[in-house]
């Protein structure tokens, strides 16, 4: 070694070329740089486009809760379920937004642990997402119940005591549902305002006026970047993210038992959770891409989230759809291999059936769009990846349409079947979610770092103490 | 420097860069400061074996929390569906720990994580909104891209002259003195 002494030591051997990674933040931008942009989003004048943006969403969700309000004070006749289908759009949107959670929790707590440096970049707005998600997803269980107070309050869903002294019948897997998306829905808070204790002290320490000076201060809880508290901060974190990733397996595995644990046919079958699970990431990162490519560009954030992570989100959902293709073959087959005729008939009723277009719908942007992403030219074409992970949410909730409706619409017997239709009001709460997703993430963009500030400047090389950008001496 | 009310809380030193601070940080161990602490705006890979820190026992929270939830769910659901109101569903059984555990299971999850983050909080004594160091201009900095080191006043081996030429040769810092009110 030429360089001599005690530097020397720590001198790593440099890695060949053709291994050397690509920096997760592009042109070298230094610490600073990184502060400035991103706070910068949340501390500057939104940009115009953000009213308009802001009136439509709050439009939307005000005509939901209108819509709420009119569901709760006539019942549920107002939306288009009915004998033989008693789900339909409720529970297809309850298990979309669901499914969208969760590729929020797997870049926060799966890649995480499989330490996947890229996730800094995408974790903060992807968690969000979660989190604005599970609140949508959450209306529609509670709201199909009708007069909800009964439903919660005497302990059909949560346990109290009631006048009946009945409690809840812990053998349905309904049950097991509210456990998992109340606990989902309360982990995932916790997990992200974690991560966001550091950068609200960042941005404690950045504003000049008065409310947001008190407000950063109290949620950040006097938080002062010491290393005792970085050491537990940090053991928390992981514990988090060790906690969550079970979670978020098992979340979607009990959504996927509200259908296996019956008896109809099209449901029951023991697939379901991993194809369930694996139909959530794909939902997720589709919104995910929807979400952050537009945001990328236009809050000028391309240097931290590059095309190098819209490119690695689009191999997730091209693994992910693939093992949603898969699913769908395998359903089938087994349909056929089974041997039970009530089964094979679903699935051909789903195919060939009344609502066969919601089939080959559900087919066309779930198993055919994903596979475009094996070239790196479209992976890394930002306005094609938008428009594919647009099919994608498209698709992902026609197959829970599919799942639901067309499994329901035809019992044993055709003396019970008939043809679902939805109604307006079924149609404008459901587009009024989008309303109040929206108006969470636009206050979101307003009020909170769209991104891990401290986690992204921990990934860069000036924050490694041996790195010669982190100021190691004896490095040529 | 000060008022004669105000009580010296200690010194702070300010680095440009994480190896700046990773080398003060091992020199401040070896000199056997107990009362000090590294600030920085990010949680630097190795600093804990830098400053000599014991493992965090956060884990502890976690296990007690999960142990907490699981014990909970199996007995609220035996309580509920066995003992205080038998619930007889489609002719099986009134309690097994088969269908108890997906409920029991998420309350692991939920009380573990509660574990964890209180338990992060009470180790860090956290919150705290009143601290010295936000009377400085400069920490603020510690949030966006300086490093800094404070050895408190409270240091058995701490002396102000001693200390501050400490930190200013041995680990060519920028230093400031602190006050408490």
């Amino acid at each position: 070694m030429a360089s001599p002494g005690k530097s020397a030591a720590v001198k790593a051997p440099e890695p060949p070329a053709e291994l050397v990674r690509e920096p997760l933040v592009l042109n070298n931008r230094s610490l600073g740089w990184i502060t400035n942009a991103i706070a910068g989003v949340c501390e500057k004048p939104m940009p115009i486009w953000w009213w308009p943006a802001f009136i439509v969403s709050v439009g939307g969700m005000l005509t939901m809760f209108s819509l709420i309000a009119y569901l709760v004070s006539t019942g549920v006749g107002v939306w288009g379920l009915n004998h033989p289908a008693a789900w339909a759009w409720d529970i297809t949107n309850f298990v979309f937004w669901i499914g969208i959670g969760h590729a929020g929790t797997l870049i926060s707590a799966v890649l995480f642990l499989l330490r996947q440096k890229w996730r800094t970049s995408v974790n903060r707005a992807a968690e969000a997402m979660t989190i604005f998600a599970v609140a949508c997803a959450g209306i529609f269980p509670v709201f199909h119940t009708g007069r909800v107070w009964f439903a919660l309050l005497p302990g059909y869903l949560f346990p109290a005591p009631n006048a009946n002294a009945i409690w809840p019948q812990f053998r349905s897997p309904l049950l097991w549902d509210v456990f998992a998306v109340s606990t989902y829905g309360t982990v995932s808070l916790l997990f992200w305002y974690v991560g966001l204790i550091p950068d609200l002290a960042t941005l404690r320490d950045r504003s000049k006026g008065l409310l947001r000076k008190f407000f950063y201060g109290l949620f950040s809880l006097g938080w002062t970047g010491s290393n005792r508290h970085w050491s537990n901060y940090e053991k928390a974190y992981l514990l988090l993210a060790g906690l969550s990733t079970p979670l978020v397996l098992s979340v979607h595995s009990i959504v996927s038992f509200d259908f296996a644990v019956s008896v109809v046919p099209g449901w029951h079958t023991t697939i379901f959770p991993p194809y369930f699970v694996a139909g959530a990431i794909f939902s997720g990162f589709g919104m995910v891409l929807t979400l952050l490519i537009p945001l990328r560009s236009l809050f000028k954030l391309e240097d931290v989230i590059t095309l190098r992570h819209v490119e690695l989100m689009c191999k997730v959902l091209l693994a992910t759809g693939s093992i949603v293709g898969y699913a769908y073959g395998m359903e089938f087959f087994i349909a056929w291999y089974g041997g039970s005729p009530y089964e094979l008939y679903a699935f051909k009723n789903r195919a060939f059936g009344p609502y066969w277009w919601s089939y080959w719908a559900m087919i066309s942007c779930n198993v055919i769009s994903p596979h475009f992403f094996w070239f790196k030219k479209l992976r890394t074409s930002v306005v094609f990846v938008w428009i594919v992970s647009i099919f994608v949410n498209i698709g992902m909730w026609f197959e829970r349409f599919v799942i639901i409706v067309t499994s329901l619409h035809r019992d044993y017997l055709p003396s019970s079947w008939g043809y679902f239709t939805p109604s307006w009001v079924d149609v404008m709460t459901f587009v009024g979610s989008f309303g109040l997703f929206m108006t969470l993430f636009l206050l979101f963009i307003r009020f909170l770092p769209v991104i891990a500030i401290s986690e992204v400047k921990g990934v860069t090389p000036q924050a490694d103490p041996h790195h010669p950008l982190g100021g190691a001496k004896g490095h040529h | 420097m000060s008022s004669n009310r105000s009580k010296p809380h200690g010194l702070l030193a300010e680095f440009h860069t994480a190896a700046d601070i990773f080398e003060a940080a091992m020199r401040c161990r070896d000199a056997g400061f107990t009362q000090w602490d590294v600030y920085t705006p990010f949680p630097i890979h190795g600093m804990d074996e830098a400053m000599g820190l014991r493992k965090s026992p956060v884990g502890w929270f976690t296990f007690c929390g999960g142990f907490t939830g699981f014990f909970t769910g199996m007995t609220m659901i035996w309580y509920m569906n066995k003992f205080d109101y038998p619930l007889v569903v489609g002719g099986k059984p009134l309690f097994t720990p088969l269908y108890a555990f997906p409920v029991s299971y998420e309350m692991t999850i939920l009380l573990s994580a509660f574990g964890t983050l209180f338990g992060m909080f009470f180790l860090n004594q956290l919150p705290k909104f009143y601290n010295p160091l936000f009377k400085n201009e400069r920490f603020k900095k510690s949030t966006d891209d300086r490093f800094f080191i404070c050895i408190e006043a409270t240091d058995p081996k701490f002396g102000t002259d001693a200390t501050r030429t400490f930190l200013t040769e041995k680990c060519h810092a920028a230093v400031v003195e602190l006050v408490e009110d």
